[in-house]
């Protein structure tokens, strides 16, 4: 027995004269053989102590007083809620110390039906706990398993039934209903998958920056203008101030009857201005203007907007999960769980002075999919 | 009230001969009722042993009454709530009340929802009552699941209704994400963005079954119907199904109770239904009813007018989701981004679907799979109605805490900005700090725990042998001092030496008694040591024997003295034996409890 296997050790430690009350704590269980039951005897229940209701009829007057008081509270509860249903201005706020300002009616309606509803139950329990029986009752438990007998009976009826259905002598039967059974579900399984939505085809990877899907299947690209979110104006360099940010749609989106939401999705972009010497990165520079650089706003972790930028630092992070990227250096992540960068908008200026997108997003935007690399 | 109603102070006239008087009007009249019914049903001698069952009291016998109460205020509200709400993506300008949101585009959901808030009188209180309700039904499963495991009440005969818990916790939290996905605020969609940024992840087949739940790209108008179908019929009819199941084969399988005087493996000591339990479980319901409804009174609760529309290009800082889904967020946030990998062209994101896809899965499977588990170290095949009080079970109640920890460490790392913000700390510390957790903690947490109870069961046995400080010191006629210690009386000491002594499963000798070689099964041999893991240290109740020894007034303690001698000397000379209680300088002095 080593030290490690007795911790108790250091609990019983004592002086090694005093060795004569040698039970120690962490040992247990020595049996002994000086005539004395193994274990201990279960005592039975604990004599029944009688409540102040069970002892005088005051007492119990007292406790029937105290149960009607909290049903009355009840009623009183639901007459208020019904008042005040009818006679408050549903519109009005309060302000409630230590909760803050509220809708006035709403804390009047749920407060009165809370009194209707706690007192009722408050009254039912206290009138159990005073009033009611208190004395313990022993019910005996049975094992769960049933008898041998009983258990047999239904091996029987199962074996005899099957002998009588002759399953397994007619072997033709079995598999071809074995076969039956294990495929009935397919054709119900394919209803609902083959119905649940389209194939998603290439539309993961494209967006609205890619144009409009011809009749050959392929997007037709336009440079498009970026357009401001929500005022859907298009956007002068010459308004773009260092520091500042954007959130831009595709020219034309917000435009769209239906399909504004799947388009944003895909298509959001954040458009910024940083001092072009703070970047790094030659293919940032190239692809933006003066160190007006657009990215794509969609996190490529699970797809939230990547919402929060820092002017100081030049990093966005993502809301949802705070993965940071670094707009200085190509929108590499810097820190969190998203692995690829935010993909660049590569922009120019048209002739009007207006920015625009000379070529779609590279890759697909957003959350990383299987297939992504390959489309 | 008739001369027959039992009287509160039936107590004062124990002793008179009880009259019978003739059934009254209105016990006639029920009678009446209730024969129409037995006569076509034959319900009497069932509902009869209904109304006798008996029952076990004990607070945290409520936390499961709590799960089912308040799951049923989550259908009673939502049953309400259907009337209004319309669950579609459709474009509608409002025109309500709420003049923020004055002709603003938005969903027909998120309009009808603003409308309940604003326009249907109550109806805020009901959507904020529902909205607590299904909180406070998790928050109770939880409470409800901790208390099952901590206790081994999961043990045979009630490992079926374990895992039919396991799988109502979990669908539970998946009918609480589709419920506050609803009404298509701006939170909510950011929500149901991440969602569809989960599926995207599973390997292969992500894109198509993001494609085929959003019926195309995210997030188009099919994800609010459907979602709405899973959350007020799918799911619900599930729940309900398993409720049940779990409620029938408690009353089947009657309430385990704690261990005490009177109480057995073969008993069931408590109240009756009929009155006891029928007042106060049926008032419990009331009760909580009523504190769900003043929280909804006076608390609010995910305001979605102040979010706006949901729009995939915004966002809110300080984005969470409700609080039994932050492990899983909280799980996404601390996952390195070196978890995605590109395979051959191909992109393999762990980094997502660890944490979104595998770990709720994998967190229920292992919680399903532990009274198989344990059951196997054990080789425990009895059946266990009287519950373990946790320190009796050290090692089950460590490995509890572990998973705790471990699923603590998911949840806070889920609110690492919140807490940077409100205590002025790096995010990125903050970070790190969970992503070491959550190894580490659980590891601390293990062993803290087995040593308390480890310490908790030492302190009963103490308790048991030595008594209770009295405060009384005695001068004994050689001079010396101890104080008296009372004995405990046999209620309260039955209670500290009730549980079964343990041991380890050992292995049989690797040689037979004739030298022969007897391989043990590698199985075995696992078996072995992980059965000496969970058992070790553990400490055994107090024998009579023992007892007898520790109060010294008798000859029988020197057998166990010696006994005792002889193994701790083995171990360690320095501790051979001893008592906390007699001070340096004192005579070995009997440490009280004569009493026995």
């Amino acid at each position: 027995m080593s030290d490690h296997d007795t911790p108790g050790g250091e609990v019983a430690r004592t002086d090694g004269e005093f060795g004569a009350t040698a039970v120690r704590l962490d040992e247990g269980h020595v049996i002994g053989d000086g005539g004395l039951p193994d274990r201990f005897e279960n005592p039975g229940l604990e004599p029944h102590q009688q409540r102040m209701s069970d002892q005088s009829e005051a007492g119990a007057k007292r406790a029937e007083k105290q149960v009607a008081a909290l049903f009355s509270l009840s009623i009183i509860g639901t007459i208020v809620f019904v008042v005040a249903y009818f006679a408050l201005d549903a519109h009005a706020y309060v302000f409630i110390p230590g909760i803050g300002d509220m809708d006035y009616s709403n804390a009047v309606l749920g407060t009165a039906l809370a009194f209707s509803l706690l007192g009722i139950g408050l009254g039912a329990v206290h009138w159990a706990k005073t009033l009611m029986p208190d004395e313990e009752i022993v019910e005996m438990r049975h094992p769960m398993r049933s008898s041998d007998a009983a258990r047999q009976g239904v091996v029987d009826t199962m074996l005899d039934g099957a002998e009588g259905s002759q399953i397994n002598r007619r072997p033709l039967i079995k598999y071809t209903l074995g076969g039956a059974l294990g495929l009935f579900a397919i054709p119900l399984g394919l209803q609902l998958v083959g119905g649940l939505g389209p194939l998603p085809k290439n539309g993961l990877s494209l967006t609205y920056w890619n144009g409009p899907i011809g009749p050959d299947g392929k997007p037709h690209f336009k440079p498009l203008r970026l357009m401001r979110d929500p005022e859907n104006t298009a956007i002068k360099v010459s308004d773009v101030t260092v520091g500042s940010v954007f959130h831009v749609q595709p020219e034309g989106l917000l435009d769209m009857d239906s399909g504004v939401l799947e388009a944003k999705a895909k298509a959001s972009v954040l458009l910024m201005r940083l001092p072009p010497d703070t970047i790094t990165s030659r293919k940032e520079i190239a692809w933006g203007h003066d160190g007006i650089v657009a990215y794509s706003k969609i996190c490529t972790h699970v797809g939230c907007p990547v919402g929060l930028y820092e002017q100081n630092t030049h990093h966005l992070l993502c809301p949802c999960h705070q993965s940071t990227f670094d707009v200085t250096d190509d929108c590499r992540v810097i820190f969190g769980p998203a692995k690829r960068p935010l993909p660049q908008l590569k922009i120019a200026v048209d002739d009007e002075g207006y920015l625009i997108a000379t070529q779609p997003f590279r890759e697909a935007v957003g959350p990383s999919f299987w297939e992504r690399g390959s489309a | 009230m008739t001369t027959s109603a039992a009287r509160p102070a039936d107590g004062l006239r124990a002793g008179d001969v009880p009259a019978s008087p003739p059934p009254s009007a209105g016990s006639k009249k029920l009678g009446g009722v209730a024969g129409w019914v037995d006569d076509r049903t034959g319900a009497a001698g069932g509902v009869g042993y209904l109304m006798k069952k008996v029952f076990p009291d004990h607070w945290s016998f409520m936390l499961g009454e709590i799960a089912m109460y308040s799951m049923i205020v989550c259908l009673l509200s939502g049953v309400f709530l259907t009337f209004w709400f319309v669950p579609s993506a459709g474009e509608v300008v409002y025109h309500g009340s709420y003049a923020p949101l004055q002709g603003v585009t938005m969903s027909d959901a998120y309009a009808s929802t603003v409308h309940i808030s604003f326009d249907i009188r109550g109806g805020l209180i009901i959507r904020q009552i529902h909205h607590w309700a299904a909180l406070m039904f998790i928050v109770a499963v939880s409470a409800h699941m901790f208390r099952v495991f901590f206790t081994g009440a999961f043990r045979k005969p009630r490992e079926i209704n374990w895992v039919i818990g396991c799988i109502l916790s979990m669908l539970a939290i998946v009918e609480g994400f589709a419920g506050y996905s609803l009404p298509d605020d701006l939170l909510s969609g950011t929500g149901l963005r991440a969602a569809e940024g989960f599926m995207q992840s599973a390997p292969i087949i992500g894109s198509y079954l993001a494609y085929f739940v959003f019926d195309g790209p995210f997030p188009g108008e099919a994800i609010i119907p459907r979602l709405y179908s899973v959350h007020v019929l799918l799911i619900p009819a599930i729940l309900i199904g398993l409720f049940t199941a779990h409620i029938v084969l408690v009353a089947l399988q009657k309430h385990t109770q704690f261990p005490g005087p009177g109480r057995t493996n073969d008993n069931v000591v408590g109240y009756p239904v009929m009155p006891v339990y029928a007042a106060k479980a049926g008032g419990f319901f009331f009760i909580v009813f009523g504190a769900i409804a003043l929280m909804a009174a006076l608390v609010q609760i995910n305001p979605i007018w102040a979010y706006g529309p949901y729009d995939p290009s915004p966002v809110t800082a300080g984005s969470q989701p409700d609080w039994y889904m932050g492990f899983a967020d909280g799980a996404l946030r601390i996952t390195p981004n070196w978890f995605e990998f590109d395979i051959l062209g191909f992109t393999l994101s762990l980094n997502i679907a660890l944490g979104a896809l595998l770990l709720i899965p994998v967190m229920y499977g292992v919680a399903m799979a532990y009274p198989f588990v344990e059951r196997w170290i054990t080789g425990d095949t009895r059946e266990h109605h009287l519950l373990d009080r946790p320190r009796n079970a050290p090692t089950r109640t460590a490995l509890g805490m572990w998973a705790l920890t471990t699923y603590g460490v998911f949840m806070f790392a889920a609110g690492n900005d919140i807490i940077a913000i409100k205590f002025g700390m790096s995010i990125n510390d903050i970070t790190h700090f969970f992503q070491f957790g959550l190894f580490i903690l659980p590891l601390i947490a293990f062993w803290a725990t087995r040593r308390i109870c480890l310490s908790l069961q030492r302190h009963d046995r103490e308790k048991v042998l030595h008594g209770r400080e009295s405060g009384t010191i005695i001068r004994t006629a050689q001079g010396g001092y101890f104080e008296r210690h009372s004995g405990l009386d046999p209620y309260e000491q039955w209670t500290l030496v009730q549980h079964e002594p343990v041991a380890p499963i050992e292995l049989e000798p690797a040689v037979d008694e004739n030298g022969v070689a007897r391989p043990a099964a590698r199985k075995d041999r696992l078996r072995a040591r992980l059965s000496h893991f969970y058992f070790r240290d553990v400490v055994n109740p107090v024998t009579p024997s023992e007892l007898a020894a520790a109060h010294h007034d008798g000859q029988q303690h020197e057998a166990i003295e010696a006994q005792a001698l002889s193994h701790s000397i083995e171990a360690d000379p320095e501790s051979a034996s001893g008592s906390m209680h007699v001070e340096e300088g004192s005579e070995p002095e009997p440490t009280g409890g004569h009493g026995h």
